[in-house]
This record gives C-alpha cells, structure tokens and sequence, in this order.
C-alpha cells in the first residue's frame, strides 16, 4: 500500500469549502455510499469474509446500544456524565478493528467504540464515568491507554510510546485519537512535530465530528484538517468516518506504513457527533436541526444493514439476534453499573505514589482515626 | 574508595554516566543536550559514548520532551529531561502537572512513571528574565510529584543516580549558580537516603533551614555569626517533597528558635509550610515566631537588582537577629 505515502500534496485553502453540508467531496475515501453501496477506491481496499463483515455490523450495534443505555443510566441519576459517541461507531470500531495484538491505542474520553474492539470491559469505562475510578481497565494489559481529558495531551503520550517501540525494536505500531478541535492544541503540534523528525511509527487519527462542544471546525483550521500533516512533512487522508470498511482499510494501511518503519501518518476521519458534547450540552444552541438531518442520512450503521441485507449477507434473524446481543448487554450493563460499588475513602491516598512518602501515610492515618472517632464510626 | 574532588555540574556529568551505565533504559532527553552536552555542560561526552537514541536532542518544545517521556516510561523506559532554564519550564506545565503527576493515581498503580526533570533554578548568574526563578513551590503543591534540591558535589553525584532509579516522577533542582562549587566526593559510598534533611552544622542558638543555592549562604552566615557568639544550626532540607522535618523538630526543640531561607517568594513559598509544621510540632518549644527569608513577591528583577532580590548573608543575620529578639 503505497497510495498513503503520495498524498500529501497541499490544494489552495478554500474557506469552507469543507463545510459539512458538502455532500461531494473528491479527496474523501469511500468504500460503502451513505446508501449502502460498495465502491471501489483505486488506493485502498479490504477484503473480508461475510463472517468478519457481519461481526463488524455486530460491533457497531452493540457500542450503539451501549451508548443508549449509558446516556440513559445518566439521564436517570447513575452516571455523573455521559460522553456519547452516537454517529462516530464507525470511525471508532474501523480504526479500533485496524489495530493487531502488540499495538497500542490511546484514546481521549469518548473512545467507548476503540474500547471495545480491545476487549475493555464496558462496565470499567462506565465507572469512570459513574465516579468509582478513573477507569478500571488495564492499560498495558489492553493495550489501550486510559482515557485522557486534558485535550490533546494523549498525542505526545502516544508519540513517546512509538519512540519506545523503535527503541525495542518492535514490529508495533500506536494509534492516537483525537477531535478536530485538539488539533488546535500546542501539544498537538509537538506531537506531529516529534513523530516526524523520529520517523516514530504512531498514527495520528482524527475524528472531525464538526464541532469542539460548541465550536465549529471553521474556527480551528482554514485548511481541511488532513491537509495539515503536508507542513509536518507526512501524509494525510481524509476517510468518510461513516463508512467502516473505508476506515478500517486506511487506518490498517497506515499502521502498517508504521510497522515497517515509514512513520506517522495523520488520517481525518470526516464525521458528525449526532447527539451532545456530553450529557451536560445544548446542542440546539449552537446547531441547526436540518444539519443533523442531513448526517441522518449518513448514518453508519444503516449503511452497512442496507448492504448486507441488500447483497445477501444477513437476513432479518441475523438483525434479530444482533439486536437481542445489544439488547443483553444493556442489560448487563444497566445492572453491573448499578451493582459498582463505592470505593473505600482511604483508596485516594493509596496510588498516588509508587513509593508511599511518609507525609501521605499520615494523612492518611489521620483520615482513619477521623472517621473513626464517631460514635459508631465505620471504616472507611 | 576512590574519592575525587569534583564540581557540582561534574559530580552530575558522572552520575549521569554511571546511572546510564548500570540501566539501558535511561534514556535523556533535552534541548542541546547531545553534541553541545547542554548549554551547562552536564551531558558533556555522554551521547558520543552512549548514541543519539539514548542521549535525544529534541525538538524545541517542553511539552513535547515532557510529554513524549510519559509515552517512553509507559513502554518501560526511564527518561531523563533536562529543562535548559527554571523559567522555561512552565510550557511542558501541563504535562508534568496533569499527567506525569497523575498517571500512577490514575491507573490505580498500574503504570508508574519513572521520570527525573532536571531543572537548573535560582538566581545569582547576571542572567536576562526566565533564567533565574525559583519554581519548586509549584511542584512541591502537586500530589505525585516529589522535588528535591541539591547544594553539593556529593549530593548531586549520588541524588541524580537515586533520582533515576526511583520509580517515581522527581523534579530534580540544580543549583545553578553553584554548578561550579567543588567537594571531594567519594564515588564508592552513598551518603543516605534521597529523601532525608542534614544536619551541616551543629550549633544551639538558632535552626536556619535551607536547599540548593542557599545552604552555602546558610552556612556563611553561621560562620559569621560565630564571630559574634552566636550559634546557628544549619539544617540542608535536600528533599522539598517531602519534607522531612524530623531532625528539624529535634534541632527546633533545643534551640527554640527557627529561620527558613530560600530564593523564592515567601508568599506560599516553602517556608510557610515549613512554618505552619514547625509551629504545629514544636508550639510549646518556641521562643519566636519562625521566621522567613527569601525573595520579595515581584517578577525576578533585572540583574542588576538581583543582589537585593535574593537572600543574603546579611539578610540571613538580620533574621536571626529579630528571631533572638522576642
């Protein structure tokens, strides 16, 4: 796959000529049509049994129904936020699916979809979320670093992880996740900054979900975002992120440019956060609903139902029984959240060092005989 | 035992050496550190003997050295970085703030982060704004950092070397105007553990604390205060987080008296905390209110007015002057 190292020439900026109403976009890679068509891309392809297109259907269903559940579970009290990822399952599940055992991803805090590809359990992302912990899963053991919500700082994590893999010698590669509004971020730009001049094998993966909260991309670049990694001096592509097969195919391509040594790559998958930033937004303050309209008609999920149902793939028992999964995992979900217990209090002061310094232990001992000088005082 | 008397910035270079040495995953990193060994000559030599891949000339970015060192530690690596001067530390804030301090905590211990910041700080070198701060109270406030300060050729030899080898993040302070300082140091003995204050002087009158460039001006003033029959114990805290405050408390209870010294502001600086564990320790011990001396709450002053700026003998003397007063 060579396509990936060639495009980095720059077009002339056009202001807004990327706004998302665009529905023709030459430099967009496709495989499937927002109607469920497959198309052909002269550069990139994937060939995959109906079993492995079918469990892709899979995956993005159940990360939906996760999503639904969990803004739920918050609407009802049982998470103190919600970041939902409704309308960037394909983007997520296609870059998450890219990865091979040995890689390493880092996600910022909306990545549920990439979790789940990694086998994260949901019920350690729903703590985080719920106020347990900062994520209970296993960084190394996952290869999916925890989530990280200082905007951006993921990529330079990232980067220096890559720089370590080719310090061993490894034939890895690292995926960096971010939004369109952290390509604003300084640390952003050191991280494309280091990985270029290292030639370190992390790709940078970008869902442009149109807006940072409130924000629209307009205010971040007057360049499409992809267009960016050329001044950095490595390839950038723009991916339809509605479109499984497509990403999944170019992130797979660029992570293996990675693997054998060709450095980073900066992939824009082009997508739209279909509902709010988190639980706490308005999106009807700063969006039009025809906007939101428009994206339905891309929706990533119907486009890979219509085509498998349309060339023969899966029938309607298939949907059914995809739906009684998600169905069952919502519920798992729902209880397993509910049943998180509350950590203990003195849990705060026990990781904050690998060596406990002797000024913390006494805090800690002072917050034990605190709570244990109440009548009846319970251990904490 | 082999001893050999060496400056500060030696005592570093061959710590350096020696912690690169005994571990392959020491990995430096920092602006001009390879072919020039640093604009104060503390890598001098090393990446000729140990590669470009183990001694990194990075980018000119903070952030980017800090935060690509969190992403090298996750693989297992244990990276040194060299921030060029105290002022030019705060770009790569964010990332020593919100994520080298925090990953451990977060992953509930899974990921440790064995990363040494080593900063050049303080006053005293005629220098232009950002080269001449004192920013050890920023990190000393931030839980799951430690901070410690060196004041001699001994310590820096052998506190780098315990630094590198500890497994958690260590702003490592330098005291730059002392790079220069020398001391016999025994290459064969480590002196203690990192973490712990020192006893330089003994003496019963008044316990002066002190680290890093002011532990000199500490013991100058003892000096001459002995001229004058007064006697000054002289306490290097060598480790500002945390704090070890035992021999303190014992020296406190015999003399009665306390004065902190540092170069840094005195308001929220390192003395009010000393001050506040002191008086919280040794309330009934105390003849005087402990005492603070350190630089005045204005931006570093042009470097003509440096001498003013930073604590001095004198200043040091007129403390415990007003400390035996009460």
């Amino acid at each position: 796959m060579t396509a990936l190292r060639e495009t980095t020439e720059v077009v002339d900026p056009v202001p807004g000529a990327d706004a998302p109403h665009l529905p023709q976009q030459p430099d967009l890679i496709q495989l499937l049509t927002p109607e469920g068509e497959r198309v052909e891309h002269p550069d990139y392809s994937v060939d995959l049994s109906e079993d492995e297109l079918r469990d892709l259907y899979r995956d993005l269903a159940l990360v939906r129904r996760w999503d639904v559940e969990a803004t739920a579970l918050q609407r009802q009290g049982e998470l103190g936020i919600w970041a939902s990822l409704l309308g960037q399952e394909a983007a997520q599940v296609g870059a998450g699916r890219a990865l091979r055992d040995g890689d390493m991803a880092f996600p910022t805090y909306r990545e549920h979809g990439v979790a789940w590809t990694r086998g994260v359990d949901p019920l350690h992302v729903m703590g985080l979320f719920r106020g347990v912990d900062n994520g209970g899963w296993d960084p190394v053991a996952t290869g999916f670093n925890l989530y990280t919500i200082v905007i951006g700082a993921q990529c330079l994590h990232a980067t220096g992880y890559a720089m370590g893999v080719q310090r061993d010698g490894a034939e890895s590669a690292v995926l960096a996740f971010l939004g369109d509004g952290a390509t604003s971020q300084g640390e952003v730009n050191e991280a494309m900054i280091f990985a270029a001049s290292f030639a370190a094998p992390v790709v940078f993966f970008c869902q442009n979900n149109q807006y940072a909260i409130s924000v629209p991309l307009e205010r971040q670049s007057r360049v499409p975002l992809y267009q960016r990694a050329a001044g950095f001096g490595f390839p950038g592509v723009r991916v339809d992120g509605n479109d499984v097969l497509a990403v999944l195919a170019v992130t797979r391509a660029a992570l293996q440019a990675a693997r054998e040594g060709q450095g980073p790559t900066f992939i824009e998958a082009f997508t739209y956060r279909m509902g709010a930033h988190t639980t706490s937004d308005d999106p009807t303050r700063y969006r039009l609903a025809s906007e939101l309209e428009e994206w339905k008609l891309r929706d990533p999920i119907a486009r890979l139902k219509a085509y498998l149902s349309r060339s023969g793939l899966a029938d309607q028992a298939f949907f059914d029984s995809v739906d009684a999964d998600g169905d069952e995992l919502a519920a798992r979900i729902r209880s397993g959240t509910l049943e998180l217990a509350d950590p203990p209090g003195t849990s705060m002061f026990d990781h904050v060092y690998a060596e406990q310094t002797p000024e913390l232990a006494a805090q800690r001992a002072e917050f034990e005989a605190y709570h244990a000088s109440f009548e009846g005082g319970v251990e904490r | 035992m082999s001893t050999d008397t060496l400056t500060i910035g030696k005592a570093l270079n061959l710590g350096l050496r020696r912690a690169m040495e005994d571990d392959a995953k020491v990995v430096l990193m920092g602006e001009d550190i390879g072919k020039l060994g640093g604009v104060f000559r503390i890598t001098d030599g090393l990446q000729k003997d140990f590669g470009d891949d183990r001694v990194v000339d990075t980018p000119l970015a903070e952030a980017g050295i800090l935060g690509t060192a969190v992403g090298l530690a996750m693989r297992g690596y244990r990276p040194v970085c060299e921030i060029q001067f105290d002022g030019f530390v705060f770009p790569a804030y964010n990332q020593i703030v919100t994520q080298v301090a925090k990953i451990h905590a977060r992953s509930k211990g899974k990921m440790a982060m064995p990363i040494v910041i080593r900063i050049p700080f303080g006053g005293g070198i005629g220098a232009v704004e950002h080269h001449s701060e004192s920013p050890e109270a920023y990190f000393a406030h931030t839980a799951g950092l430690k901070v410690v300060a060196v004041s001699n050729p001994v310590d820096a030899y052998w506190g780098i070397q315990q630094a590198i080898a500890h497994p958690d993040p260590i702003v490592f302070l330098e005291p730059k105007r002392r790079y220069w300082e020398k001391a016999p140091v025994d290459t064969d003995a480590m002196p203690g553990p990192l973490f712990a204050s020192r006893v330089v002087r003994g003496g019963d009158d008044v316990t002066v604390l002190a680290y890093g460039p002011m532990v000199k001006t500490a013991l100058q003033a003892a000096e001459a205060a002995a001229e004058e029959g007064r006697s000054l114990e002289v306490i290097d805290l060598r480790t500002v987080s945390p704090l070890d405050l035992d021999p303190v408390y014992e020296s406190v209870r015999r003399t009665g008296r306390c004065v902190v010294v540092h170069e840094a502001p005195v308001t929220l600086g390192l003395g009010a905390e000393i001050a506040a564990r002191v008086t919280e320790t040794c309330f009934h011990s105390l003849e005087a209110p402990v005492l603070r001396v350190g630089g005045y709450d204005t931006p570093y002053p042009p470097s003509k007015l440096e001498e003013e700026y930073l604590p001095d003998l004198d200043r040091v003397l007129d403390a415990v002057d007003r400390s035996m007063g009460f």
